[in-house]
């Protein structure tokens, strides 16, 4: 257990953050009245976000342990462990879920008007769930908390969804299924080859190399389709326009990241030389995904389905970066990660309040907003800069260190991820000249009044992570560090082994 | 003889006289559900009580271990449930209820025996004691016009079963032919030595292992022995079918895992043929339970699927594989018994429901929704309930064991299942209730039972550990 640094907080603090939702949604059934049920959960959300703190300031930076580690035994004769631990890797995610919680709170405090009880627990569940994936450090804990997180988001989407909630629902819930049940077979075979569950215990041993190929697959096949990375991304879109608000936030910031998450975390410290030995289609599917993403984006007149398809393209670049394999790459990457679930989930947050107002999402209906809603359009203008990447926002400090990764390693994929950018910034910018300026046609203007204090305060902080990080990213980027090198490390100690897999797929 | 050993069966017994001095009086039907929930009530109470009774009776025909009080317990409390969210049996005429009872207590007796009987003949009573009471449960329910007849249901059943019996018996002679002895402790080594010898007596010890296997892999209901299991289960009245497709399960995978004790030295024909049937079994019950629409008929192919996963842990033929089969189904019976639950409750005259009857009910009745949605999870083997960590312990039974391709179509078959349990889900959810629908408030011993059963699906697979070591301990005690 060397690569657990225990806990030295003196409380589980991990454990904590994991059940104290869960906790709080119990008490949910027994509140009376609906505004109660909003306040609860907001301050659930909130303490869990205010007992998060810590862990970023008492993160030892230097080190690539897993700290704040808890390990207790669950199933004994399966040798499986209940272990919770955070490393860099995990750490800015785990922090970004708790922060974006109370804002989908917030988001969702006028929008939902019917079952806020049910609602409000599904997304304590949910957080629950999140919370539990990016720190269990043990497969079978993973692959719980990874698909008991399928049933409140399953019913955020059927429930309070749009008009094709059905439809969208039952793909969500199916594609992402399928795919898991890929990564259920790895686990259970890295279990028979190893005999043990811990993530950390499987990373860096020495398997055979069809081995590894086949259990990079069934581990890329889940990873792929919850990221999503084209071709597999055909169920996101429907999922994000019919979802409420809350649900295409929590959907946009916390879980295409756990796509990233599983390949950060399983398939290039486990399966490393299958992964270096499939590095340039990896690549190539990534780039795809940007282009495309991109392409589609350009072409929506309705915003949440621009959104969507334009996430499509900004995880193409967290994949490129990743796929990089090299420190710029990775940090960019991740880095990227935290960026999308800010500025993603912000823009999400902004169309759902436009849709609170005028009950359409349409461009068209929503043009000229600028006349009526001027605190709005800044903060619009602001995040759709940051979705562009401009200079001095933060996602501009991902794509940038992405680029360079994939130049590093690659110079002509990263040549051709480049329109990307260029199409990132012809779509938002098009959505932003049509909201602001466009003429209006929209034939009741009196209901689109300016943000309210609580809706500006759900955005509040979410703009300033993005100038945080575009301006001083510094100090996200140090937390990451020696957690990537190590990642980096252990990869490259098989580059053997690729070899040999290089060969195994040429034949 | 100690009494002690005998209990449960000894409460049980008295339970069916009771039962059968009912139906010769005009009891009150309020009197009689009572009456038989109380002899549920204290079944459940010695068989748990019992649960670490040791010894054998009967000459050594009866043995009570771990493994045979662990089914019981499980049945017994199962049952009592069952009993209890069942109070109004819609669908069997006023008429009738004494005899209902009656003929289901018997029933219960049987399998009750069965998991204990450790010789052929016994066994064979037992069995044909639990499945006549069945064969006339069946056919009891009032006919009305919306419905497949049940009688023939009934008749369905009993041609199957009754073959499956004969079947079974014709091994029994072959294996009492080769051993000499009727009593499995006698038969294990005569079969060993059997088995291990290169000439046709290896063959026919197989052949006879086989044709014995055929009336558990019957009221398991295992492709190509299921073809009375959507029938019956649309047929029979909705608390009939609760019972019929919860407790023999259990039972037959108890007697499944004994008789796999049998097969050793045998080299991979067994294990083959269970992976046959296990793979066979959970294509066809997956395929088939996509296109249905009624709602029981859906689960009776789902079961097949299930029966299927089942195997999956026998056909390890190690004692941790067959411990993972009897917490499966186990877990198996619990969500069983919570969608009957469901569908007992919203039958508001005891008729079938299709899927679409179920549209709104979240609206109509929260509980119950709730109830329905964990146990359709559940059996889909969604974490954090009992199925997905019986599937997960079953799969990885199996890769132990070095059946790769039966995980891999296993894992395949659990996506496809996920599709019809969505789809009730969703009914359920999403689908706006009909105009005229009213709010169902369930009886309290419903709302009990759902809460119950939720806990118990929860628990079993969140805690497993405890289960499983007892049921890994229970079947090396039986082996």
């Amino acid at each position: 257990m060397d690569f657990l640094s225990m806990n030295t907080l003196g409380y589980p603090i991990l454990s904590i953050l994991v059940f104290l939702p869960l906790a709080g949604a119990v008490i949910v059934p027994l509140l009376p009245g609906e505004n109660s049920v909003r306040i609860w959960t907001l301050f659930v959300t909130l303490t869990n976000a205010v007992v998060s703190l810590p862990l970023f300031t008492r993160f030892n930076a230097t080190s690539a342990q897993y700290q704040f580690a808890e390990h207790h035994p669950w199933i004994e004769s399966l040798n499986v462990n209940y272990t919770l631990g955070v490393d860099g890797i995990s750490l800015l995610l785990v922090m970004m879920t708790t922060l974006i919680m109370p804002l989908c709170v917030l988001g969702s405090w006028k929008y939902i008007q019917t079952r806020v009880k049910e609602f409000m627990i599904c997304l304590l569940v949910m957080e629950t769930s999140m919370l539990g994936v990016f720190m269990a450090l043990d497969l079978v804990l993973f692959y719980v908390l990874w698909e008991a997180m399928l049933i409140p988001m399953y019913l955020l989407i059927a429930v309070w969804g749009g008009p094709r909630k059905g439809y969208a629902s039952i793909k969500f819930f199916l594609y992402t299924l399928a795919g898991s049940v890929f990564l259920l077979v790895a686990i259970v075979a890295l279990y028979i080859n190893q005999g043990t569950f811990s993530i950390p215990a499987l990373m860096g041993q020495q398997y055979s190399e069809r081995f590894q190929l086949l259990v990079f697959l069934a581990f890329f096949i889940a990873f792929a389709i919850k990221v999503p990375m084209f071709p597999f991304h055909t169920w996101l879109p429907a999922a994000h326009v019919e979802a409420p608000t809350a649900g295409s936030v929590i959907l946009a910031s916390v879980l295409l990241k756990m796509g990233t998450y599983g390949f950060l975390r399983f398939c290039l410290p486990i399966t490393p030389g299958a992964a270096i030995g499939l590095l340039p289609a990896l690549q190539w599917l990534s780039v795809a995904g940007i282009i495309y993403g991109g392409l589609t984006a350009l072409a929506q007149q309705d915003m949440k389905k621009l959104i969507a398809y334009s996430s499509v393209g900004h995880m193409g670049f967290v994949t490129l970066g990743i796929f990089a394999l090299n420190q710029r790459g990775l940090e960019g990457a991740l880095l990227q990660m935290i960026n999308h679930g800010v500025t993603t989930g912000a823009l999400f947050l902004c169309v759902g309040m436009v849709y609170e107002r005028s009950h359409s999402r349409e461009l068209s209906d929503a043009a000229g907003l600028g006349k009526f809603m001027p605190i709005y359009v800044t903060y619009l203008t602001f995040f759709s800069l940051s979705s562009l990447a401009f200079p001095g926002t933060n996602s501009f400090v991902g794509e940038f260190l992405i680029l360079a990764g994939a130049f590093f390693n690659n110079k002509i994929v990263a040549v051709c991820a480049v329109p990307g950018a260029i199409l990132a910034a012809a779509y938002m910018l098009r959505m932003l000249q049509r909201v602001i300026w466009g003429g209006t046609n929209n034939p009741d203007q009196s209901r689109m009044y300016d943000l309210g204090w609580r809706e500006a305060v759900t955005l509040a902080p979410l703009l300033v992570f993005v100038f945080w990080i575009g301006l001083a990213p510094e100090p996200f980027l140090r937390v990451m560090r020696p957690s990537l090198d190590h990642l980096l490390a252990q990869t490259g100690y098989h580059a053997q082994s690729a070899l040999a897999l290089a060969e195994l797929v040429a034949r | 003889m100690n009494a002690y050993l005998f209990a449960p069966e000894l409460v049980l017994l008295a339970g069916c006289l009771l039962a059968f001095c009912m139906t010769l009086t005009e009891a009150r039907t309020q009197t009689l559900r009572l009456l038989v929930l109380c002899v549920g009530a204290a079944f459940a109470a010695t068989s748990v009580s019992c649960l670490f009774a040791k010894g054998t009776l009967f000459y050594g025909a009866y043995r009570v271990d771990l493994f045979s009080q662990m089914v019981k317990s499980v049945m017994s409390v199962g049952f009592t449930l069952m009993l209890l969210f069942g109070a109004d049996t819609k669908g069997i005429s006023v008429r009738m209820r004494p005899e209902y009872y009656f003929f289901l207590l018997t029933s219960l007796l049987g399998l009750t025996l069965l998991s204990s009987s450790v010789e052929l003949i016994t066994l064979f009573i037992a069995l044909e004691l639990s499945s006549y009471s069945l064969y006339l449960l069946v056919p009891m329910r009032t006919p009305s016009d919306s419905m497949r007849a049940p009688m023939e249901a009934a008749i369905k059943y009993l041609l199957f079963g009754v073959t499956a019996s004969g079947i079974m018996l014709f091994g029994m002679s072959w294996i009492f032919g080769i051993a000499g002895s009727t009593y499995l402790e006698q038969i294990l080594p005569a079969m060993r030595t059997a088995l291990a010898q290169p000439t046709g007596l290896n063959a026919a010890a197989l052949v006879g292992l086989v044709m014995m296997l055929c009336g558990m892999f019957f009221k398991l209901a295992v492709f190509p022995f299921h073809f009375w299991a959507p029938d019956v289960y649309q047929g029979a009245s909705n608390d009939t079918t609760a019972f019929i497709a919860s407790m023999p399960k259990i039972v037959a995978v108890a007697v499944l895992a004994r008789f796999c004790a049998l097969a050793f030295p045998d080299e991979g024909h067994m294990a083959m043929l269970l992976t046959g049937l296990s793979i066979a079994s959970m294509c066809y019950g997956n395929l088939t339970a996509l296109v249905q629409t009624d709602v029981k008929r859906m689960l009776g192919f789902s079961g097949i699927a299930h029966a299927g996963y089942i195997l999956m842990g026998m056909a390890t033929l190690q004692g941790w594989g067959i411990a993972t089969s009897l917490y499966y189904a186990t877990g198996y019976l619990f969500m069983m018994l919570a969608a009957f639950l469901v569908l007992c409750v919203v039958s508001t005259e005891g008729q079938n429901l299709s899927i679409k009857d179920l549209n709104g009910l979240s609206r109509r009745s929260p509980l119950l929704a709730f109830v329905l949605g964990v146990s359709m999870f559940a059996l889909a083997g969604i974490p954090p309930f009992v199925g997905f960590m019986g599937k997960f312990m079953l799969l990885t039974g199996a890769w132990r064991a070095g059946h790769t391709a039966l995980v891999i179509i296993a894992a395949i078959n659990t996506a496809i299942g996920i599709y019809y349990y969505l789809q009730v889900v969703r009914a359920v959810y999403t689908e706006p209730a009909p105009e005229n629908a009213q709010g169902i408030v369930p009886h309290a011993g419903a709302r009990l039972a759902g809460i119950c059963l939720v806990g118990l699906v929860l628990a079993l697979g969140m805690a497993p550990e405890s289960m499983i070591r007892m049921a890994t301990e229970a079947v090396l005690a039986a082996w």
